[in-house]
């Protein structure tokens, strides 16, 4: 009696935990997309600016000074080093970019240097950073509503996985780095993977069967989630710079892209800047990448017999590894540098994201948990 | 360096100039699509640099990944062979086409297996001779400068009172306690550093070759077989106790590990409310068990994620269900069969079915000798209204229905036959008093009553049976540690660059001394000009600049070089300023990220 009404009683704070999860992820959604009217707003002010750098630093006359470059001068981009109070009085190193790569600026970012798309644009990354927190709520509401990990099923995949992209994000900015320009193309798909979440994968709170109960679980799983957002990360950053170094290489060939491209394109950082961001983003998962598979092993080894069984989850997880093994091979062998590692990387994340969606909805295996 | 012109050029090593300065940054074998030469030893030779290039290993990762795609998306005999089964019925012809490319056993396949065997040459074809030349490269010394520092990507540079000596040793001892390999090459002091870089990019490329024969070896010694056990009852590893086993090509029975255990009392509970009602939460098996023939008892249990490990064994819980205990009585009283029989569970509510086969004892109301088949189909939990499958998986209202025949159950005809099927051909049925097919429905402790005195069939209670998986999978240690060590390596090799700096220090005309500082990276790095910043800001202090007399700098002749200015932006020009220079970096890529 008194343990069924306890129960009761426990089963209904969960009920309302939940409840506030789902209100909370619903809220996040709505800042988000206010986050994402101001990225667009910043863009469209940028657009007022007509820098042209790409363009400066591509024609005629960028080349003879190009030439004079390889001549042995150094560019002429300096910054002032972090910290540069320091007492010492440091010579000045100058830095010559690789023979053969074009020395293009990277572009100002998304507001273009305009004031006021600048500031849309710090609008839209407070709006962010709230809509991030409001989120993060959201997935710890629903973790203590189902007294687990909040990993349990794929809308629960869907909704940690989203708050950890923006994340990821949120942290580069963080460490300053060059990462404003990622801000509208991130929202945007958070909104979608959070609009699929509520509406096609939205299960209810649910405990885990018994095959999930291991600490394993913790550690695969949300060593999986980073990884995946990060190689989202990385995958953005593939596809703009495909799209620059086409833009770049239009103008280098005496070509005139159209308006849009000039007008966004040349915001972007240089190709060469976003394929190495791209590089570093990926390079630098890729072994956590490895040991999520690894520790996944190590898991299937104690719930299902046997390390590696060639499920489809796990020859995906595999393939996926292969293919960003592929990429960072790639970068070492002469002649598939640039665009052909960039389809490489390309098509890695593809097989990653066929991992998520397509081998939990498509293909019946043993990690039966998508619960759609 | 390749023959074949690459998109863009060689980051670091492009420069032709550098010459061997510029070399050996990596062991990254050269690409050569050069025509072999004539003869067998010729192509031979062609032929084993081709496997061992970069741009076969990669095309051959590329093929594993792709062949590895169809195993995932067509069913595979090794996992599910019922599915293939299905699959060929339904697609006869695909089936046939699927069957001949081995596409129900990819991973067993002679291509797939032709495509990493090829790999794995490869990848040991790769490492010996890396391993060699990068033992070289940390026997020999680091190159001394190149001709021309300015070309390197990153360089920077001052004028000097303090002897070009003293600047030389200063910058020996500076890049020696900054843990670079340096030494002195004449006129400059050559240092490199990170070369654990290349030993862990080699002890990735070695783990993965442990890691793939520690999982090959793993295949082919493999031992896998299933028992059910019934609550009370025990095993012993042998493999005739085994329901089923399989095993690899290379597995010896006399490898099986000694044990033994019992099975004392199997729990499952479930979910009792909610839209999970009936979802399992916890399947625990208490067991007693003795490592090798005759060790002492101890008991232990085995949940589902965790497996008892005895030796190379791991003994896992799969499978659970029920098995009703039952007595049948003859018309005499007799009990000829006194059993809990395990029953098939059919759905995730374990509804079972089974056969209680009584073979020898019986003899029937005439006094004739008979078997006794007795089809069981068994609800844990029976709810009116639902009287063909059970509504929760647990105990909660049990019911047996019972469906006897008598006569030959053919088990004696020398035809395997499974022990939960029933084979009709050679039984009849018993009838009840209406004349129908006699079956009943059984709650704990009822009984059931053959017609015309034929005896008796009690249902006494409920135990549990769990099913045991035993696994011996030697090699898996192995198999774990080349998978922690090619992590490292891969960190190593992904996370530290391999750089050399140089300091050169000469006389410039002017008498002052001339000192010259660039760095080397295998790719462009920010960090890089950073570090040589760094550096020399230190040996700046310990070798202050002079103001500059005459504008232009004197530098070391250098003939491709416009004798005016160094720098080609007028802003970075030395001037009137003395030579001084700003704490600046001009980092090697544009403003970091
Ligand atoms: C079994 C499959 C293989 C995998 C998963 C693999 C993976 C990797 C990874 C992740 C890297 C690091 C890339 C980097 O430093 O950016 C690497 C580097 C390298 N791999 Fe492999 N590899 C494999 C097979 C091979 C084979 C067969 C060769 C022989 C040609 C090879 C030669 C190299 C070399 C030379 C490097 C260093 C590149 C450099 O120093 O620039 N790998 N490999």
């Amino acid at each position: 009696m008194t343990l069924a009404a306890a129960t009761e009683l426990a089963t209904a704070t969960n009920e309302h935990l939940a409840n506030i999860s789902n209100t909370l992820i619903y809220s996040a959604m709505a800042v988000y997309t206010l986050a994402f009217f101001a990225y667009i707003a910043e863009w469209l002010l940028g657009s007022r600016s007509k820098v042209g750098r790409t363009a400066a630093a591509l024609t005629a006359d960028a080349k003879a000074k190009a030439q004079a470059k390889a001549q042995g001068k150094a560019p002429a981009v300096t910054v002032n080093q972090g910290g540069s109070t320091a007492v010492l009085e440091r010579p000045q190193v100058v830095v010559r970019s690789a023979a053969g790569s074009r020395d293009v600026p990277d572009g100002p970012g998304a507001h273009g240097g305009d004031a006021q798309g600048d500031l849309y644009g710090r609008i839209a990354i407070s709006l962010t950073v709230l809509a991030f927190l409001i989120e993060l709520g959201g997935v710890v509401a629903r973790a203590a509503s189902v007294e687990r990990a909040p990993w349990g099923n794929m809308y629960e995949f869907n909704i940690t996985f989203s708050t950890v992209a923006v994340a990821v994000y949120l942290g580069l900015l963080a460490l300053k780095k060059n990462v404003r320009w990622l801000g509208l193309f991130l929202i945007t798909t958070v909104l979608l993977d959070l609009g699929l979440a509520v509406t096609v994968l939205y299960t209810a709170s649910d405990q885990l069967v018994p095959a999930l109960h291991s600490y394993w679980l913790y550690i695969h799983v949300s060593t999986a989630i980073f990884c995946g957002a990060v190689f989202y990360v990385g995958a953005v950053a593939t596809i703009l710079y495909l799209f620059k170094d086409s833009y770049e290489n239009k103008i280098a060939s005496g070509g005139t892209p159209g308006r849009f491209a000039n007008s966004v394109l040349d915001r972007l950082p240089a190709s060469a800047s976003l394929d190495k961001f791209a590089y570093r983003v990926n390079a630098a998962v890729f072994p956590l990448w490895t040991f999520t598979i690894i520790a996944g092993a190590i898991w299937a080894g104690d719930a299902w017999g046997r390390y590696w069984g060639w499920d489809p989850k796990e020859t995906w997880s595999f393939i996926t590894w292969v293919a960003y093994a592929c990429y960072l091979h790639a970068r070492a062998t002469a002649g598939w540098k640039g665009r052909k590692a960039a389809y490489l990387a390309m098509v890695a994340f593809g097989c990653w994201l066929f991992n998520y969606y397509g081998v939990n909805i498509f293909v019946s295996g043993k990690h039966s948990y998508a619960g759609v | 360096m390749s023959k074949t012109t690459p998109a863009t050029p060689d980051a670091s090593v492009g420069d032709q100039d550098l010459g061997a300065a510029g070399s050996q940054l990596s062991t990254a074998p050269t690409e050569s699509l050069s025509v072999p030469a004539l003869g067998v030893v010729g192509w031979a030779r062609w032929f084993w640099r081709q496997l061992t290039s970069m741009r076969v290993a990669l095309l051959l990762l590329l093929l594993v990944a792709l062949g590895a795609i169809p195993g995932s998306l067509i069913p595979q005999s090794g996992t599910d062979a019922t599915k293939v089964a299905d699959f060929v019925k339904n697609n006869p012809t695909l089936g046939d086409v699927y069957d001949k490319l081995g596409l129900f056993h990819v991973y067993s396949s002679v291509w797939f297996s032709a495509i990493y065997i090829l790999l794995f040459v490869s990848l040991v074809g790769c490492i010996v001779p890396r391993t060699w030349q990068f033992v070289g490269q940390l026997r020999s010394r680091p190159p001394g400068a190149p001709k021309r520092l300015t070309r390197l990507p990153a360089y920077t540079t001052w004028r000097t009172a303090a002897e070009p000596e003293q600047v030389r040793e200063a910058a020996l001892a500076l890049l020696r306690k900054r843990r670079f390999r340096a030494h002195l090459a004449g006129d400059n002091v050559a240092g490199e550093k990170g070369y654990v870089r290349e030993v862990g990019n080699l002890a990735f490329h070695i783990a993965l070759i442990v890691l793939l024969t520690a999982f090959a070896w793993g295949q082919l010694f493999k031992s896998e077989g299933n028992k059910l056990v019934v609550e009370g009852d025990g095993f012993s590893n042998t493999l005739t106790q085994y329901d089923d086993f399989k095993s690899g090509n290379l597995f010896d029975t006399g490898d099986l590990v000694p044990l033994s255990f019992r099975l004392n009392k199997f729990t499952g509970t479930y979910e009792t409310n909610g839209p999970n009602k009936g979802t399992p939460r916890l399947y625990q098996a208490a067991i007693t068990y003795s490592e090798g023939a005759y060790g002492k008892g101890r008991k232990t249990l085995v949940k589902v994620n965790e497996p008892l490990e005895i030796g190379d064994a791991k003994v896992y819980l799969t499978a659970h269900g029920y098995a009703p205990l039952i007595t049948v009585r003859d018309g005499k009283g007799n009990v000829v069969f006194r059993d809990a029989v395990a029953l098939l569970p059919l759905d995730s509510n374990v509804t079972s079915t089974g056969v209680i086969k009584v073979l020898d004892g019986y003899q029937n109301a005439k006094g004739v000798s008979e078997q006794l088949g007795i089809s069981a189909f068994f609800l844990p939990t029976y709810t009116k209204g639902s009287e063909t499958a059970s509504t929760f998986p647990a105990l909660n209202n049990p019911v047996l229905n019972l469906t006897p025949y008598h006569g030959d159950l053919g088990v004696d005809s020398g035809i395997p036959q499974s022990v939960y099927q029933l084979d009709k051909s050679h039984v009849k049925d018993f009838k009840d008093a209406k004349g129908q097919e006699l079956r009943e429905n059984l709650k704990p402790g009822q009984t059931m009553k053959l017609p015309n005195g034929a005896g008796s069939v009690t249902y006494e209670g409920t135990k549990q049976w769990a099913n045991f998986q035993v696994v011996q999978q030697p090699a898996s240690g192995w198999a774990l540690a080349g998978a922690l060590t090619a992590i490292f390596g891969l960190a190593a090799s992904l996370f530290i660059q391999r750089r050399r700096v140089w300091v050169r220090a000469v006389r410039g005309a002017d008498g002052t001394t001339v000192v010259e500082m660039a760095g080397l990276g295998r790719s462009e790095s920010a960090k890089l000009p950073e570090e040589l910043g760094e550096l020399a800001g230190v040996l700046y202090d310990q070798a202050p600049g002079v103001p500059d007399r005459d504008a232009a700098p004197d530098e070391p002749p250098d003939a491709q070089r416009p004798a005016q200015s160094p720098v080609a932006d007028p802003a970075l020009e030395p001037s009137t300023e003395p030579t001084t220079p700003d704490p600046q970096v001009v980092p090697a890529e544009r403003p970091e990220k």
